[in-house]
């Protein structure tokens, strides 16, 4: 379906299928087996300008929105939702200090991201805090020119191999979600330390560990925004940060499906390709359909946003829902469709499957989006 | 320090086919590409303006449409790019392409090395790098596989042989056709991508050059192509299949007399 | 064509006195006269001349007195003063093609202390063998290697000169040609003499081996090419065939260079050579891991082979870029050439299917690679390779 590209957004999406293709498929089995995180694919794009597409050109980047963000994190992803990470959660990091950030901490951050010469990273997630983030038990307490932090976050997407992290803790215990605050914290704060480093299931290019604070002090200049805002900040972050987990998902459903399309094709059962048999036939025409719905809704959703507009969570939440379920489901049909083959990690279905599982949990899981869309439905319409 | 990138814009022969009935080739549909040699040579003139300064300029002599190969050298971080076309040029052959490509060398003027892929991958002779080095009278080296230093207007390079390498001392201006082992070209950035777009490249026709006319096109090409013809198609192969006892006794048996 | 001395860019330097081959130079009053009956219009004093005080006005259609060019000339290529073995593959052609003639083959012969090893080259089919001794062409350097040849060739005007199409012969005559305002047909397959007009017939494959194309320098000589290693068969010696050796003496001025050779480094041991190989045993993606190529390596040693790659297995490093044979490696033109696990891509295949025997091995029953095989096995190579490795060696009574 034609959605319309600038010029430049077909010329971004070229060169991130060409990074794909060349660079991520040919390693992506590899990582998935190694659990490497994937600098040699972080420089490549870091040398052709990707981690500045959603960055101001004032700090280096090339203009962009979200909509760039997420036609490159779908094509990545389309090779493999591991190795996308390293860029799509350094944005995630990123959004923060872009959508709170004063002046000073643009300037002093966002050109070395933009450039890919640093990767950042977006802590929030506690052990006893999952989807209820009021229950964070990390603090940050004031100390002069610095807040002293303590407390540990866990499943990090880029921890340990970001240098810029932006930080969730709580100034203030006794007002609950009013009571958080965001910080910039740099990789090498005395006093902030990484735990080990998750075997996951499925997206193992990327890297997830815990962050350890220990006393460890940061300067009051790294609070973003003001003390107690937070929660807000955390909530807009993921109100921008959804349609890239879409986007993540789309990838991961096409690339699924690339996959089971020329499987069925090759692929000679009763003397005939099994693209030929009706039944095969049917379940690639309804992977097909959910695909392309799904890019409808991500990519609306993105646009939307890119053009101002207020109250994303909805829109946002439907496009990280539908995209994440419908690459669950597509990936998991292309397993079937590769039937034993699928099975095997010599072919690269199952890991799509692996990889598709994540996207309906994080970033707040399916159930929370869909809290989330009846929560506003509910409130749109009793106005 | 001035590179000059000499390119060629080839079909992508893994696209060629030959039509079965006429025995031609069929170049509908085919791509365009820059001859695959060639972009080692556009990645390493960026490189050495990269470390030494000064700026990269892609050359080709083709069609109107070979504009397309300039502006690919243009986002691989080439700075300027010139087009060297004119219905005076068709039909040359290696020598008057050598000619050609050399009077547009002399335009330019202040360059200190020539970079060319070792070969176009359509025609595959080797003889135009050298050809322009010939006709500008500077020295050239082939088949090189890495530069190993320039200083004092001298480049130390490695050049491929048979057994294995040379090492090579060569003055500046210099001539120098590399192969694949000197580097991995680049993907083109999205700033590389954009400044392509935008790029605007001159054509220089026979009259912008200060050439003899009796040297170009098909009057300034000795060689003629006399007779187009495919290769006889291979025999249809013997092949085996089943069990690896049986399958490789089969061929050790049939193949035994010829390896002696 | 015409030539004339600009006196007033002469200074009287003499150097192309010194060059001319004709001796049709000579100085009246410090400046350079051409005596015009002795004169060639071979172009040498105007490369020589230092002040672009020659003007020389070619009428680019034609060589004058093309008639006057006689005899077929062979490139005596050597390296450590051995002469290389693609050398009496053209000799052995050379004869044919001076058989349809009438005319003598020579070989010329450019090197240092070589006039000892070049018995074998009469013995192999030359009449004459021209042989320039000097330090300065122990090895192999573009610019005194060019300087040497065009004089010769300027002086006794072969209308056919050959060389092998090695890395130092298409560097080595792509200048001669340019120099000599001739033409050059690259990577000839075959040579044949049109039998009317006695022209060379230059056959070559383009595009990548998918077409063929024969070549004509009709109004140019020397008519020149690069003939592929391995194509034509080796002239057989003949102890008793008679010839004559004529050392050739020149300029020092020829035999400056711009570039030095500094070292030379050999990396590829004589069994792993792929150009020189008659067996290969080649090696792709279907090989999984670098380890792997040890099956290879036993099945050529077996056969006196050499071990080959594909693209995509030298790009994994399972093995260096010496041994990649298609489009952005080797050509290579093997008796026999085994493709193990190698799917068969159109850049393979464009190095590779000239061989006379090509034996595939792979899994894979629609791999293009069967499409171009004489000979084929479906099946597990790591079974199937070591198989063959054990029955060749019983077939060969190792």
């Amino acid at each position: 379906m034609d959605y319309l590209l600038t010029e430049e957004q077909v010329m971004l999406r070229d060169l991130c299928r060409e990074i794909t293709v060349e660079k991520i498929i040919p390693v992506a089995g590899e990582l998935d087996k190694s659990e490497k995180f994937p600098w040699d694919v972080v420089k490549v794009m870091a040398e052709s300008d990707i981690f500045g597409v959603y960055i101001d050109e004032k700090y280096g980047g090339m203009g962009g929105g979200l909509m760039e963000l997420c036609i490159a994190i779908e094509e990545f992803s389309r090779g493999c939702a591991g190795i996308a990470l390293a860029f799509s959660a350094t944005a995630l990091g990123t959004d923060p200090i872009i959508l709170f950030g004063n002046e000073e901490q643009k300037e002093k951050y966002l050109p070395d991201i933009a450039s890919g010469k640093k990767l950042a990273a977006f802590g929030i997630t506690e052990p006893a805090a999952g989807s209820d983030a009021s229950a964070m038990q990390t603090t940050a307490k004031k100390d002069d020119d610095h807040y002293i932090l303590n407390g540990t976050k866990h499943f990090i997407t880029n921890g340990g191999d970001a240098e810029i992290y932006t930080i969730v803790a709580m100034t203030n215990k006794s007002k609950g979600a009013r009571g958080a605050s965001i910080f910039i914290v740099e990789k090498d704060t005395p006093g902030f330390t990484f735990g080990k480093k998750e075997d996951k299931m499925g997206i193992r290019g990327s890297s997830t560990r815990e962050l350890i604070f220990t006393d460890c002090k940061v300067p009051k200049e790294n609070l973003i925004g003001r003390e107690g805002q937070g929660f807000i900040i955390a909530m807009r972050t993921f109100d921008m940060s959804r349609p890239g987990i879409g986007a993540q998902a789309l990838g991961i459903a096409q690339g699924s499906l690339d996959v089971a399309v020329k499987y069925a094709k090759e692929r000679k059962q009763f003397g005939k390709p099994i693209s030929s048999f009706q039944g095969i036939q049917f379940m690639l025409a309804d992977m097909a359909t959910q695909i392309e719905a799904a890019r409808a809704l991500v990519y609306a959703s993105a646009r939307q946003i890119d053009a101002g507009a207020k109250n994303l969570a909805k829109d946002s939440a439907m496009a990280k829902m539908f995209a994440s379920d419908t690459a669950m489901k597509v990936s998991t049909d292309a397993v079937q469709i590769l039937g034993g083959y699928g099975y095997m990690h010599e072919y690269p279905a199952e890991k799509f499957m692996r990889d598709a599982k994540i996207t309906q949990i994080y970033e707040g899981t399916n159930q929370i989006q869909r809290n989330i869309i009846a929560l506003n439905l509910i409130k749109e319409t009793s106005k | 320090m001035n590179i000059i990138v000499s390119i060629k814009q080839v079909p992508d022969t893994t696209q060629v086919r030959i039509d079965p009935e006429t025995n031609t080739l069929i170049r509908e549909g085919v791509e365009s590409i820059i001859n695959p040699f060639d972009m080692y040579a556009i990645e390493e003139g960026v490189r050495l303006k990269e470390k030494h300064g000064g700026k990269t300029i892609a050359i080709t002599m083709g069609p109107p449409q070979a504009e397309a190969a300039l502006k690919e050298a243009i986002s691989m971080g080439c700075d300027e790019g010139y087009l060297i076309s004119d219905r005076a040029f068709a039909g040359s052959d290696t020598l008057a392409t050598g000619y050609t490509l050399a009077m547009a060398v002399k335009k330019i003027k202040d360059f200190d090395i020539i970079l060319c892929g070792k070969q176009a991958s359509d025609g595959d002779t080797a003889q135009v790098g050298p050809g322009i080095a010939t006709q500008l009278d500077i020295p050239q080296v082939t088949y090189v596989k890495k530069i190993e230093d320039i200083k004092d207007k001298v480049a130390t390079v490695e050049r491929m042989t048979e057994e294995g390498f040379e090492i090579v001392k060569t003055s500046l201006p210099c001539l120098l056709t590399v192969v694949k082992e000197i580097n991995e070209p680049r993907i083109p950035s999205l700033k590389g991508r954009m400044k392509a777009k935008k790029a605007i490249i001159p054509t220089w026709k026979a009259i912008d050059l200060d050439v003899d006319e009796v040297r170009l096109g098909l009057t300034g090409s000795p060689t003629w192509v006399s007779k187009i013809f495919t290769p006889p198609p291979r025999p249809k192969g013997k092949i085996f299949e089943g069990e690896p006892e049986d399958t490789t006794t089969q061929l050790t048996d049939l193949l035994k007399d010829r390896l002696v | 064509m015409s030539i004339k001395i600009i006196t007033d860019k002469c200074t009287g330097c003499t150097l192309c006195v010194k060059i001319c081959p004709f001796g049709a130079i000579t100085m009246v009053s410090k400046k350079a006269v051409i005596d015009l009956d002795q004169c060639t219009l071979c172009g040498a004093c105007v490369d020589s001349c230092k002040f672009d005080a020659i003007e020389l006005k070619r009428d680019s259609s034609k060589t004058p007195n093309l008639e006057d060019y006689k005899g077929i000339w062979i490139f005596g290529e050597q390296k450590k003063g051995v002469i290389q073995s693609v050398v009496y593959e053209l000799l052995g052609k050379a004869q044919d093609l001076a058989k349809k003639l009438n005319t003598k083959v020579c070989c010329v012969v450019l090197g240092h202390n070589m006039k000892n090893n070049l018995k074998e080259l009469i013995h192999r089919g030359a009449d004459k063998v021209y042989v320039v001794d000097a330090p300065e062409l122990e090895n192999f350097l573009d610019e005194p290697y060019t300087k040497v040849l065009v004089n010769l060739l300027r002086k006794y005007r072969p209308e056919i000169f050959l060389c092998g199409a090695t890395f130092i012969g298409r560097s080595l005559v792509s200048r001669v040609a340019v120099k000599l305002h001739t033409g050059l047909t690259a990577d000839c397959t075959g040579l044949d003499i049109d039998e009317k007009e006695k022209f060379l017939l230059q056959t070559r494959p383009a595009f990548g081996g998918n077409i063929m194309a024969t070549i004509l320098s009709k109004n140019h000589r020397p008519q020149m090419a690069t003939v592929r290693h391995k194509v034509f068969k080796e002239a057989d010696v003949d102890t008793t065939r008679k010839g004559e050796v004529i050392e050739e003496t020149v300029s020092k001025t020829l035999l400056t260079s711009r570039t030095k050779l500094l070292d030379i480094v050999e990396e590829v041991t004589s069994t792993v050579n792929i150009a020189e190989a008659d067996i290969i045993v080649s090696g792709g993606r279907g090989m999984k891991s670098p380890e792997n190529f040890e099956i290879l390596e036993e099945l050529a040693k077996v056969l006196g082979g050499a071990v080959g790659a594909s693209r995509a297995a030298v790009d994994s490093d399972w093995i260096p870029y010496s041994h990649q044979v298609g489009q952005t490696g080797k050509t290579v033109c093997p008796k026999i050439y085994i493709a193990c696990g190698i799917s068969g891509q159109i850049q393979h295949l464009v190095g590779m299917q000239s061989a006379d025997i090509i034996i595939a091995i792979n899994q894979d029953s629609s791999a293009p690679i069967f499409t171009v095989a004489n000979y084929g096995i479906i099946g597990d190579l790591f079974k199937v390779v070591p198989l063959l490795t054990a029955k060749f060696k019983k077939a060969l009574n190792q």
